[in-house]
């Protein structure tokens, strides 16, 4: 990048806005925004803290078998829709509406229909990433080249092979696109589910924090939420690109 | 209808096996294909298509050509009408029949050698095995060295070779080819065709081949099937007597080639108007 004829290192904004967090935090002007430095000593005081690796490993593991019930289940959901029309038109509509929904309006709900634990966060996360997952699937699904199947068929495939050797295969560049945004989403579900739920993970140590004023140790559970949904959204991406190759020349 | 028929042997029949290629490999009887919303695609089709000859459908676009060898295929079911292929009824696609697509479809993920294996690999071969014969026919198709690229590596006329050399190494004993040569440039087209008469005295194979190129069904076929217009029905049955010894340019400025595809075009001129 360069500003006015000269080139700006590339972390210089970052660096830029955490000295002015830095200077806010020193003036003492708002009780939310303690000084950044305050926030670092804080976050390595707490990646420390039993308590933190307890809420971490809570909320990995509901994670984990959210996203992984979201993947499966959405995929079988988008090939379902992509390839038999009653379906599509059955249950499209409510996919789309669910896919651009406010689900946190939902989690109070399942708070009751699932109790105050682990198993509500792993429906949140599951909820919050399915439906995009199952839409980028079908697409995918829709967009493969009717020649394909053709041949895999004129070859003898049965449909068992069809759906292994072609349909997913010719669909991954799309199913990946929607794993990363499910991802994303599920990091969404995970987060706000806890916040509800705030007796359980990160939302029990968010609850704690801010209603006691904590907002050093606040800050840097936040930082480490932002760099985990960052990480996990660069680690698909990755792997996305990987097999781009073949999106694009796949006509 | 008009039957052209001349009961002359072919003249460059290198094998003499002409009681042989009197044999019909697949009969069409009596087919009519109906697309949803009353599209008379086929009408009234009955066609023999004798073992060892290579036969062109030929027709204006939209004549259903296509549509006759997807059926003949199995890929699509006819309205009314049967397909026997050496006396069986079809019922789907199967092993004695390879197809040859006109956008090749080659699946983009996987490279040169698993896509000419992959006919074999839906037959249960073991990896081995498929391997060793398709690397027999890259070779055969001029691809040695490509094994391990990637359809989008290739040229467009290289990508047809891969599709030809998958429908190769099945062993089928009908190969259909669906305007295979239609999607790559004109220099490629010629060497192809070339190639593919080559091919045919390497594989004693029974060929049909749609194209809607008069000069192409004239330099490679037997005989040649002309479609009407919609509703698409036999109109015409020529078989050119072209003596194809001689080297490609010969048989491209020979007498009976040029006759032959002008009586063709007089044939298709009032299809076009």
């Amino acid at each position: 990048m360069t500003l006015f004829g000269y080139r700006v290192p590339m972390m210089s904004s970052l660096i830029l806005w955490c000295l002015i967090w830095e200077i806010v935090g020193r003036l003492e002007l708002v009780l939310l925004f303690p000084p950044f430095s305050g926030v670092l000593a804080a976050l390595v005081e707490l990646v420390q803290s039993p308590k933190f690796l307890a809420a971490t490993w809570t909320t990995l593991t509901t994670f984990c078998i959210g996203m992984a019930l979201a993947i499966v289940c959405g995929i079988a959901l988008g090939v379902l829709m992509g390839r038999v029309k009653a379906a599509e038109n059955l249950l499209g509509m409510w996919v789309n509406v669910f896919a651009s929904a406010p689900l946190s309006a939902l989690v109070p709900v399942l708070m009751i229909l699932f109790g105050m634990g682990a198993k509500t966060i792993v429906v949140s996360v599951f909820l919050f990433a399915i439906w995009i997952i199952a839409l980028d699937t079908q697409a995918g699904v829709k967009h493969i080249t009717p020649s394909l199947i053709d041949m895999a068929r004129s070859f003898g495939a049965g449909r068992r092979d069809v759906y292994a050797k072609i349909i997913l295969w010719a669909a991954l560049p799309e199913i990946l696109a929607g794993i990363r945004l499910g991802f994303i989403r599920g990091v969404k579900g995970v987060v706000i589910g806890q916040l509800l739920v705030s007796i359980i993970g990160y939302g029990e140590l968010f609850e704690l924090y801010s209603r006691s004023f904590l907002m050093e140790e606040f800050w840097a559970l936040t930082i480490v939420l932002f760099a985990f949904a960052l990480l996990v959204a660069e680690l698909v991406g990755m792997l996305e690109k990987r097999i781009e190759y073949y999106a694009g020349v796949r006509q | 209808m008009v039957a052209v028929t001349r009961k002359v042997p072919r003249a460059a029949d290198p094998h003499g096996e002409n009681m042989a290629s009197l044999e019909s490999i697949i009969s069409v009887r009596g087919i009519n294909k109906i697309y949803p919303g009353q599209v008379h695609a086929l009408k009234d089709v009955d066609l023999d298509f004798s073992a060892g000859a290579l036969t062109s459908l030929l027709g204006p676009s939209g004549c259903g050509k296509t549509t006759l060898l997807k059926i003949i295929a199995g890929l699509l079911e006819p309205s009314t009408g049967d397909v026997l292929v050496k006396g069986r009824k079809v019922t789907g696609p199967g092993p004695e029949r390879a197809f040859v697509f006109q956008d090749f479809a080659l699946m983009p993920w996987a490279t040169v050698l698993r896509n000419v294996g992959f006919g074999l690999e839906l037959r249960g071969v073991a990896e081995a095995k498929r391997h060793e014969t398709a690397r027999r026919y890259i070779e055969q198709v001029g691809l040695a060295g490509f094994e391990d690229k990637y359809p989008h590596e290739l040229s467009g006329g290289m990508r047809q070779r891969v599709g030809l050399a998958r429908a190769l190494a099945v062993d089928a004993d009908v190969l259909l080819l669906d305007e295979p040569f239609s999607a790559v440039d004109e220099q490629t087209r010629r060497k192809f065709q070339e190639d593919l008469l080559r091919l045919r005295e390497v594989e004693r194979k029974t060929f049909i081949f749609v194209t809607h190129s008069i000069e192409e069904a004239v330099y490679l076929s037997d005989r040649i099937v002309l479609l009407s217009r919609r509703p698409g029905r036999v109109s015409q049955v020529i078989t050119p007597q072209i003596d194809r010894s001689g080297s490609p340019d010969e048989i491209r400025r020979d007498r009976a080639y040029l006759d032959t595809v002008e009586e063709i075009w007089q044939g298709l001129r009032h299809f076009v108007d």
